[in-house]
């Protein structure tokens, strides 16, 4: 954390506290991240002890301070703009205006979600090099919405985030198609946080 | 001996980070092994760190758990299937030391098991995280030693150099000649190592609901196998895939469906063949062998 | 018995306390200090330094004596602990044209701007056994004179660059900042920077081995030392808040400028071309051997056939690492009994098919 406060400076007085404890936190939240990641359509229940700034969920906001440091390149929509000191202050995180520079990048709603490609995609050849993107919903339930199939699923599971339409779907289908490269998404509500790696296939989107 | 028998209790020691890697590594590593469980299969490149063990002796999977691990965690440490090798010994030592978790033999007791050369016997279950540590990530390293030319075959899922390498083991000698290390194709797009294990273990990589993590630290590569992911060996119609099988059971406990390693007794050809998993051997003896 | 062959725990700890007793050696000898080796095993310090990168003579002199002299195990131990540093920060580019030189040699001139500095140096010793050394208490020799002040003294390859004889480095657009290897993998192809940081951290031994093969026709090399130089560059740092640079200390450095022929293109006129070698301290082969090799792993660059080991960037830099080629092979000594009970019942078997089937023939025959 040190090199990110010698950048920030005093100018940033005022921000609010990150993780209490943030190698606990950071592992614990990880490890929810990873779970959820290899086990699509599974819901987490984060806890974290940060005072997340205006924009940012509990789940999401841990899973930036978890994750991010002086090697990534954030992507905030508007709405989730204000949160850029903090997660500069806390992780060292570099900002980024364009979408397809980031390595993680937020969405705070439904409404801010650009088209998936235009994020970072990965080549063939390093398929890797492509943006991890947290979209914020209003709600996230495993009783109805899609079915998914795909690694990570013995069967089929299903899942609803409120406001992930028909237009998502058709979006992560040509997510799908560009497999090997492609986008990685956690769709986080309030402390809830579900995990869609690229490899998963949704079916009938009759979800609201 | 018996499970009690667990070496003496290693304290934890406060002057190391937790893990022994520094924060900003660790989630360099956590990044790494994200995109991994994404791309079932795929080799993901990763800054990997000088340990405190050679290069080859599992800095790999070292660094891998040593990413993932908490508090809560229990682990084991196994070396050729065994608990009590040297190897797996100095490794459990070194995370007892510095991260202090809880230790187990028990393959049902695990919740992260690191491993070199074996999957356990005794099936893995949802929510365990079994890590493998891996000489040699790319599997068509001895057919084509250049990385660039590998990672293009990767990139266009072309693989016929290990198919004509297979078919012509099978013209030469009748069937396949890799016992170990045998390619496997993930979630049918990616060719993979599945680390030295012996080809006996291939099909409990398949449909496993336990997560596989796959560390090569000298080669600085993690890939992953998610849960529930189908894992197939590479086999010809008309020459299936087999497994290793042993005209005898284990001397200790009987068994007939485990990898049995073989012991010489004397210097007159005698012989007998032991579980290499030791602790799945333990479980099915009478509690007073 | 079984158990037995598996060692564990109290083998591995009755080792750690056998290779105490093996390293202190007879303990009726006095103890070898650190600062003993630092001052009278200095070469050995300096490629510990290089090759575990951290320039600590203090450390490198704790890493030689707990490795017993083995320079490689070492350089392992500084590298381990290497690993878990915080970066504090980062200096600028060194700059060694004012290097304060104690021996400056060039082939190439035979007297130059700045002289010919011949310092201290193995090279026109007999190397004849000096029994005198034999003998306790040698009598003290003259020590090394400071290095002469801070003055430039111009590199020979700054000399040919004013006639434009030989190529111009220019810094590639926008200058990026070098990518870093200690903390990103190596992937290919690999640019100069990254290439000469491995080359920097790069056994000795087989540097030496691949440079010499270049002057043996595996490569069309036809190197002469433009310059060895050896001595204290001085290390500046510019803190964000100070806006200005300030010294923060000396490194010994011995910096090797190769020069090579190169018969130019259609678009180039014949010129010189440079390889480049760097190394802390003392370390002139080591510099030698890996401006050579720098120079050779230039060919796709310059429009040479690569179809020489040294010339071959994967061949090169994935070998070059000692932690690297040191740790695999000797990961042989682990156990393999699984791979090897698969590889044998897979031998026996096909024995017992051939013989099953030799017997068929003398059957049907």
């Amino acid at each position: 954390m040190s090199a990110a406060g010698m950048h920030a400076g005093g100018a940033l007085a005022g921000l609010t506290p990150g993780f209490s404890d943030p190698v606990g936190a950071a592992q614990a939240v990880f490890r929810l991240c990873l779970e959820r990641l290899s086990r699509p359509g599974t819901l987490a229940e984060v806890r974290s002890d940060a005072a997340l700034p205006a924009g940012l969920h509990v789940a999401s906001g841990a899973l930036l301070l978890a994750l991010l440091d002086q090697d990534t390149r954030l992507w905030l929509s508007p709405a989730a703009a204000g949160a850029a000191a903090y997660l500069r202050f806390h992780t060292g995180c570099v900002p980024v205006d364009d979408p397809a520079e980031a390595d993680f990048a937020l969405a705070a709603s439904v409404r801010e979600l650009p088209q998936l490609e235009r994020f970072a995609q990965g080549s063939e050849d390093y398929p890797d090099r492509s943006t991890t993107l947290i979209v914020q919903v209003e709600s996230l339930a495993t009783d109805a919405g899609w079915t998914l199939r795909g690694p990570g699923i013995a069967d089929s599971v299903r899942l609803s985030a409120a406001g992930l339409g028909a237009a998502f779907a058709l979006d992560w289908a040509a997510n799908r198609r560009r497999f090997p490269c492609g986008v990685d998404v956690f769709l986080a509500s309030d402390s809830r946080l579900a995990g869609l790696p690229r490899t998963t296939r949704l079916e009938d989107s009759a979800c609201t | 001996m018996n499970p009690t028998d667990l070496p003496a209790a290693v304290e934890r020691d406060a002057n190391f980070n937790f893990g022994y890697l520094d924060e900003r590594t660790k989630r360099m590593i956590r990044r790494a092994i994200l995109k991994a469980v994404a791309i079932p299969g795929y080799q993901v490149p990763f800054g990997s760190r000088e340990m405190p063990l050679p290069y080859g002796w599992g800095t790999g999977g070292i660094q891998v758990t040593a990413s993932v691990i908490g508090p809560q965690d229990v682990l084991k440490v196994i070396d050729q299937g065994a608990d009590d090798t040297v190897n797996a010994v100095s490794i459990r030592r070194f995370f007892q030391r510095t991260t202090g978790v809880a230790v187990t033999e028990r393959t049902v007791e695990a919740t992260l098991i690191q491993t070199r050369h074996r999957i356990p016997e005794t099936p893995l279950a949802e929510g365990q995280v079994i890590v493998y540590q891996v000489p040699v990530p790319e599997p068509l390293q001895r057919l084509e030693p250049r990385e660039t030319e590998t990672r293009r075959m990767h990139g266009l899922a072309e693989y016929g150099l290990m198919h004509v390498k297979l078919y012509e083991d099978i013209a030469r000698y009748g069937h396949v000649a890799t016992t170990y290390d045998y390619p496997v194709m993930v979630d049918g797009r990616y060719l993979m190592a599945p680390s030295p294990i012996p080809k006996f273990d291939n099909p409990k990589l398949h449909m496993n609901p336990a997560l596989q993590l796959f560390g090569a630290g000298r080669e600085k590569r993690i890939y992953a196998v998610p849960p529930w992911t189908s894992v197939e060996s590479l086999a010809f119609e008309d020459h299936p895939f087999e497994v290793q099988r042993w005209s005898q059971p284990c001397a200790l406990c009987g068994s007939t469906q485990s990898f049995l390693d073989e012991v010489i007794v004397d210097d007159r050809g005698g012989r007998m063949f032991v579980c290499s998993d030791t602790d799945w051997c333990r479980q099915r003896r009478p509690a007073d062998a | 018995m079984y158990v037995a062959v598996k060692g564990g725990e109290r083998a591995i700890l009755n080792s750690y306390a056998l290779l105490g007793e093996v390293r202190r050696g007879d303990p009726a000898l006095p103890e070898l200090s650190l600062e003993q080796i630092r001052e009278q095993l200095r070469l050995a310090v300096d490629r510990v330094m290089c090759e575990g990168s951290v320039y600590d003579p203090e450390l490198a002199a704790l890493a030689i004596k707990q490795a017993a002299g083995d320079l490689v195990e070492a350089i392992f131990l500084l590298r381990a602990y290497r690993a878990t540093l915080p970066r504090l920060g980062y200096t600028l580019p060194l700059d060694t044209a004012h290097m304060r030189l104690w021996r400056r040699v060039s082939a190439t001139f035979k007297d130059l701007p700045g002289g010919q500095l011949l310092g201290s140096t193995y090279d026109y010793t007999q190397r004849l056994l000096d029994f005198s050394l034999a003998a306790a208490g040698e009598a003290p020799v003259a020590a090394q004179a400071a290095p002469a002040a801070a003055e430039a003294v111009p590199r020979v390859v700054d000399l040919l660059g004013d006639e434009g004889l030989i190529e111009a480095h220019v810094p590639a657009a926008g200058d990026p900042e070098p990518r870093d290897l200690t903390r990103e993998p190596l992937t290919f192809p690999a640019e100069r920077a990254v290439r000469l940081q491995n080359l920097a951290r790069g056994d000795e031994g087989f540097l030496l081995a691949m440079g010499y093969s270049t002057q043996r026709g595996y490569s069309h090399s036809h190197p002469f030392a433009g310059e060895i130089r050896h001595g204290l560059a001085e290390v500046e740092i510019e803190p964000e808040e100070l806006g200005f640079a300030i010294s923060i200390g000396d490194l010994e450095l011995t910096e090797c400028q190769m020069v090579n022929q190169f018969a130019g293109s259609k678009t180039q006129p014949p010129q010189f071309t440079r390889g480049y070698g760097l190394a802390f301290g003392a370390s002139e082969r080591k510099a030698m051997a890996m401006s050579l090799v720098d120079r050779a792993l230039r060919a796709g660059e310059l429009g040479e056939a690569a179809e020489s080991p040294a010339q071959m960037q994967e061949f090169v830099l994935s070998h070059s690492d000692s932690l690297e080629a040191s740790g695999f092979v000797q990961h042989l000594k682990l156990p393999h009994y699984v791979d090897f009970q698969a590889e044998l019942e897979l031998v026996r078997r096909m024995r017992a098919g051939l013989q099953a089937a030799g017997e068929e023939e003398e059957r049907a025959a």
